[in-house]
């Protein structure tokens, strides 16, 4: 039996990743868009269709969780905008920069380079916060603070009360969207980062804004890919049924589960993703296969792992067990 | 699949992107209304209610 097109099989695997992806992305806000381009290339999927249905579906899960953070209030319409002219801007001038380096034959080289360096120092940094959580906080509400205190004309209000310049964000966004053009990635995993530690800006404001950002950012990439029909529907559709389901149990997560109990998990998976990406470029670049293979074992490995980190350590508070294997695993 | 492929390069892009937004916008409509009805029921169960 199939279902457009596709056999049951393939029908479950879809959904269940998807339900995977969707619990990353509604406990973290993040998380989504670099797992399920990897995945359909790894299922034979052309590139150019994995990166279009990719995008297809950061999209569909961007509306559910921009949605949900619309009800709540947590989406600041202004940051938003500035934020959005600013990487669009960015965005092409990252990608200015990779067609000269095309140019130079050194685009390849250094755009892995640069890849796996970000995320590894986003892994770190996430890593070091899970592990020194005052000495951190202190540190971000300092670099927040004197951000704030820069008084370079418009200054705009943001959600929650914070007061900074509007050029200023136009300047971070600038830079995270030539990040984003010479990386070739959503750029979720930079922004947010930016607007919590760098603008001061509420956590939950800051997620809910970047949510919006990446649904803006995310149709535009849909629409562009599906322009030559590279955008393989149905998979994208069965996928979002899992990924809307899962947004809904990381969300749910959130209000049983402190986010600094799983954040070591989270930065665990950076990492492995940064490994992941070197040891996927090393294998092509040398014709190791075994390389290929640890680099998708890492990737999935990581996800599946660090969502059910976060489903275990939910259930842990909900039976309030607090001293079981599995429970003390999840929560260390 | 789904009658796109018989659209120009413009119009299939519109339908891809507009298909998907119905599809999301539904599932969060349906996923919250069953959250609303089952879902405490759902969390008792596992809390050992």
């Amino acid at each position: 039996m199939a279902i457009f097109g596709m056999s049951l099989v393939m029908v479950a695997v879809f959904i269940g990743f998807g339900l995977l992806i969707g619990t990353l992305f509604g406990f973290f806000g993040m998380g989504g868009s670099f797992l399920v381009t990897p995945a359909l290339l790894v299922m034979g999927y052309p590139s150019t269709v994995a990166v279009g249905s990719g995008l297809a579906f950061v999209f569909g899960t961007s509306v559910i969780g921009a949605l949900r953070h619309r009800d709540h209030g947590q989406v600041d319409y202004k940051l938003a905008v500035i934020m959005t002219v600013a990487m669009t801007l960015g965005i092409e001038g990252g990608k200015s920069v990779v067609f000269f380096l095309e140019a130079t034959g050194m685009a390849d080289l250094l755009i892995n380079v640069a890849y796996v360096g970000l995320l590894a120092a986003v892994g770190l940094l996430t890593l070091r916060d899970a592990w020194s959580d005052a000495e951190t906080t202190e540190a971000s509400n300092d670099l927040a603070d004197r951000v704030q205190s820069i008084h370079i004309p418009p200054m705009v209000t943001l959600r929650g009360g914070v007061r900074v310049s509007a050029t200023i964000i136009f300047g971070i966004g600038l830079v995270i969207g030539v990040l984003s053009g010479f990386l070739g990635v959503g750029g979720g995993f930079l922004l947010m980062p930016a607007m919590m530690y760098g603008l001061g800006v509420p956590a939950a404001i800051a997620v809910g804004t970047d949510i919006l950002q990446i649904t803006i950012s995310g149709a535009f990439g849909a629409f562009t890919y599906a322009r030559s029909g590279s955008v393989a529907v149905p998979v994208v559709a069965f996928l979002l049924i899992g990924s809307a389901l899962g947004a809904r149990i990381g969300a749910g997560a959130t209000n049983l589960v402190d986010e600094d109990e799983i954040k070591g998990y989270f930065a665990a998976m950076l990492l492995a993703g940064s490994v992941a990406v070197a040891s996927n470029k090393i294998g092509a670049v040398y014709g190791i296969d075994f390389l290929n293979t640890v680099s998708t074992v890492l990737i999935f490995g990581a996800a599946l792992l660090v969502s059910s980190a976060v489903v275990l350590a939910a259930i842990c508070r909900l039976r309030n067990d607090e001293t079981g294997m599995w429970c003390r695993l999840t929560t260390s | 699949m789904f009658g796109l492929e018989s659209m120009s390069g413009s119009a299939q892009a519109v339908a891809t992107v507009g298909l998907v937004l119905a599809e999301a916008i539904a599932l969060y409509a349906v996923y919250g209304v069953l959250s609303s009805t089952v879902g405490s029921a759902v969390i008792d169960a596992i809390g050992g209610a």
